[in-house]
């Protein structure tokens, strides 16, 4: 298929263009995201196609209209909500973790809550503590949810089309730091399914397992290894909700080591999550102890260099893949 | 809009020829003023000359009588059930509220979507729930309407367009709004309903305790209603307390709970929840222009609860007194009076009729949970997921359960 160049917004926006062109029981709701274009342009002309009916501004009242969507998605539509970042997804926790998750189970199968909430997560640059939320191993604990996170243009668009036709709720988790990023994108149509991680690069030394944006770390890093002759299947998980765990330890099965990268906090991690998986799956096949990259483990701190030393950059990978092999 | 002033209080029809099965009707018709914190409006809505409910055909009246009459003997056999364990958890009866949702139900299409909060069997009995699936639900049995996962809390009828029964309070406020945004979307967006056939107007029912006033999800979800003009109705089942909190002592402005509707934009009323006929006369034509306007409401209606707030509440928040002067003016007696005296419409022997049939029914509920079968062991996977994919759990897979019994 022929592919062009776009933006990493430009992918989310005709994901949901199409899908809005394809069933009008879409509709996308959010803080500023007809008249202002998007709080980060993602919507960008999509009032002019699709009309105030669908393209709905949405004052400040997280609860009340992911609340809002729970209903509607009962009822039968198929709501898009933004969220101009995760971080402002808290304020609406009861609504995400108790209704939208359980409405299933809660009805013994008579309603679900087939909702698609995106936005960003994670740290964008220089917000600080507030606004830079990793959320995915906050809400990845709780049945009922799935969760994608896509680290390119490419799979942005295809996980996203996923999403909206999915009949259970998804969390879609974007990167600030990655809209504009410009990837390969098919002319036509197309989807990526859930639950299938993708070889970013092949290797023999160490399977590197990521999630999100830092794939694209985890990639960088890669390259620097090579330069040292250490080859790594880097694994870009896609969604944490399915996980495809059977990628991890295939990929163990010939690397014999692994380290997992992840933006959130340590504790409890979505990374804790994929080394018990893998200690339960492939315990065997380890010649060294799993070893995790996290954020640090403190509030996001502003100043910029602290903000940088905080993610699981490429230094701490490199370092962790060495730890691994025994050659620190 | 609404009043602030007690209504003329009207004087009780002559006594009742037979004993009166649920209470003993003093003389005096009219919400207890004595026991009235902030001046409540009272006995308001009863009309000088004729009320739109006099235009109904007696047997709808008689299926409201009857309809309250079945809450009140089911709640009674739930309590029963649960001072005998069979019932678990939390468990919140509506004995002294049926009026209210058997008032307000009739004054709204089947397809009306309706959500309430916990204290829920009332509205899902008034909506056509069969007293079976509802008791069987609370016995957490196979047969109940969730398969027996929701519990008391959570009564859900997809048939009889009832979306929950929900246990956080206030939670259901905003997907209340919800439910009646996507009507809206059906007439405006799709032009078709998503059910079969052409859009039509609908309205929404939101019921909410008095103590829910006090969440911020109902305050963003008025601003989203008033501001969108989304045709939901409020339904404040203002009983006074929240659980042993006096209205007026988490609450602002308890003497005019309208204020916070108009604040934003949205017309309030206060309606005298006790006497069925009052909430028709006032709530049908208030749903009505709702409907047609397309545009939210909210409603004060003035009730009372007269069990604990749960079935653990041993009650000393409030004097006994208090209890017996609502129980005075009962809702089902009122309206008992008013077909047997007024109407004319029933005999002493049809009441009897009514209340043994109600009470049988009940009973039957109880053999029926009692007697079903437990959820099967799978259950517990089951509707988690409608899309079910591998690797969604590192423990299990998930599984597609049994049909839902409503279903
Ligand atoms: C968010 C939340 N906080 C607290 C509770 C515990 N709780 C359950 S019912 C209740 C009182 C609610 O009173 P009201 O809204 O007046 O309803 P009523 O019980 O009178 O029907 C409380 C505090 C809850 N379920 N949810
Ligand atoms: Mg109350």
């Amino acid at each position: 298929m022929a592919t062009r160049q776009i933006q990493f917004r430009e992918a989310l926006r005709e994901a949901m263009a199409e899908e809005m062109r394809r069933d009008d029981r879409v509709f996308l709701m959010g803080e500023e995201v007809a008249y202002y274009n998007g709080a980060y342009k993602v919507s960008q002309g999509m009032l002019e196609e699709f009309g105030d009916k669908r393209i709905i501004d949405a004052p400040i009242s997280e609860n009340g209209f992911a609340g809002l969507a729970v209903g509607a998605a009962m009822y039968g539509l198929r709501p898009i909500i933004e969220f101009m970042s995760w971080s402002f997804s808290l304020v609406a926790a009861d609504q995400l973790l108790n209704n939208v998750p359980k409405m299933l189970y809660m009805s013994g199968g008579q309603w679900g809550c087939p909702v698609v909430f995106r936005g960003n997560n994670g740290a964008g640059g220089q917000l600080g503590s507030t606004h830079s939320w990793c959320v995915e191993a906050l809400y990845a604990n709780v049945p009922g949810l799935k969760i994608a996170i896509p680290s390119n243009a490419h799979d942005a668009k295809g996980l996203l089309k996923s999403a909206i036709r999915d009949d259970d709720p998804v969390f879609f988790l974007e990167s600030e730091r990655m809209l504009s990023d410009k990837g390969e994108v098919p002319e036509g149509e197309y989807t990526v399914p859930f639950g299938r991680a993708e070889l970013r690069t092949e290797g023999t030394d160490c399977t590197v397992v990521s999630f999100g944006r830092p794939v694209n770390f985890c990639v960088e890093a890669a390259r620097e290894l090579e330069k040292e002759g250490v080859t790594v299947d880097v694994l870009d998980m896609r969604t944490v909700r399915p996980l495809d765990i059977g990628a991890v330890v295939r990929s163990i099965k010939k690397t014999g080591r692994v380290v997992v990268v992840d933006q959130c906090w340590p504790f409890a991690s979505v990374a804790s999550e994929v080394i018990t998986q893998v200690c339960e799956r492939a315990f065997d096949s380890l010649d060294h102890q799993p070893l995790r990259v996290n954020t640090d483990d403190v509030p996001t701190p502003y100043a910029k260099t602290l903000e940088a030393e905080y993610l699981p950059h490429k230094g701490k990978i490199v370092q962790a893949v060495k730890a691994a092999l025994h050659r620190l | 809009m609404h009043q602030t002033s007690p209504a003329p209080v009207q004087p009780a029809p002559g006594p009742a020829a037979g004993e009166n099965r649920y209470h003993i009707t003093s003389s005096r018709v009219g919400m207890p003023g004595a026991a009235e914190p902030n001046g409540h409006a009272a006995g308001n809505g009863h009309h000088a000359g004729p009320r739109p409910s006099d235009a109904l055909a007696s047997p709808v009246l008689v299926k409201w009588l009857r309809d309250m009459i079945m809450i009140r003997e089911f709640e009674n056999r739930c309590a029963q059930a649960y001072q005998q364990a069979k019932i678990g958890g939390f468990c919140h009866l509506y004995i002294g509220q049926e009026a209210l949702a058997v008032g307000t139900i009739a004054s709204v299409e089947h397809d009306d979507p309706i959500i309430t909060a916990y204290r829920d069997h009332g509205h899902a009995l008034a909506r056509g729930m069969t007293p079976r699936a509802c008791m069987a639900e609370m016995f957490g049995k196979a047969t109940g309407c969730a398969k027996g996962k929701g519990g008391s809390m959570h009564m859900f009828d997809r048939p009889n367009w009832l979306f929950g029964g929900h246990g956080i309070v206030g939670a259901q406020t905003p997907v209340g709004a919800g439910l009646a945004f996507a009507a809206k979307y059906e007439l405006e967006v799709l032009g078709r309903s998503l059910a079969g056939g052409a859009a039509k107007k609908k309205v929404a029912l939101c019921y909410l305790g008095d103590g829910a006033l006090n969440q911020g999800a109902l305050h963003e979800a008025m601003n989203l209603a008033g501001l969108w003009s989304i045709p939901v109705i409020y339904v404040v089942e203002n009983n006074r307390y929240s659980m042993g909190t006096a209205i007026e002592r988490g609450t602002t402005m308890a003497h005019d709970l309208t204020a916070k509707a108009r604040a934003y934009g949205i017309e309030g009323v206060q309606i005298d929840g006790m006497d069925v006929r009052t909430i028709y006369d006032r709530f049908k034509p208030l749903a009505d222009r709702c409907r047609e306007q397309q545009r939210p409401a909210f409603v004060d209606l003035l009730t009372y609860r007269y069990q604990g707030h749960s079935m653990s509440d041993p009650q000393k928040y409030r004097a006994k007194d208090e209890v017996e002067l609502f129980r005075q003016r009962d809702s089902i007696a009122l309206l008992e009076q008013h077909l047997l005296h007024e109407r004319r419409a029933l005999s002493e022997a049809d009441v009897d009729a009514i209340v043994h049939e109600c009470k049988a029914l009940a009973q039957d509920s109880v053999e029926f949970a009692e007697q079903s079968p437990a959820p099967d062991a799978q259950e517990l996977y089951s509707d988690v997921y409608v899309n079910i994919q591998p690797d969604l759990s590192p423990t299990r897979a998930y599984v597609h359960g049994a049909k839902n019994p409503l279903l």
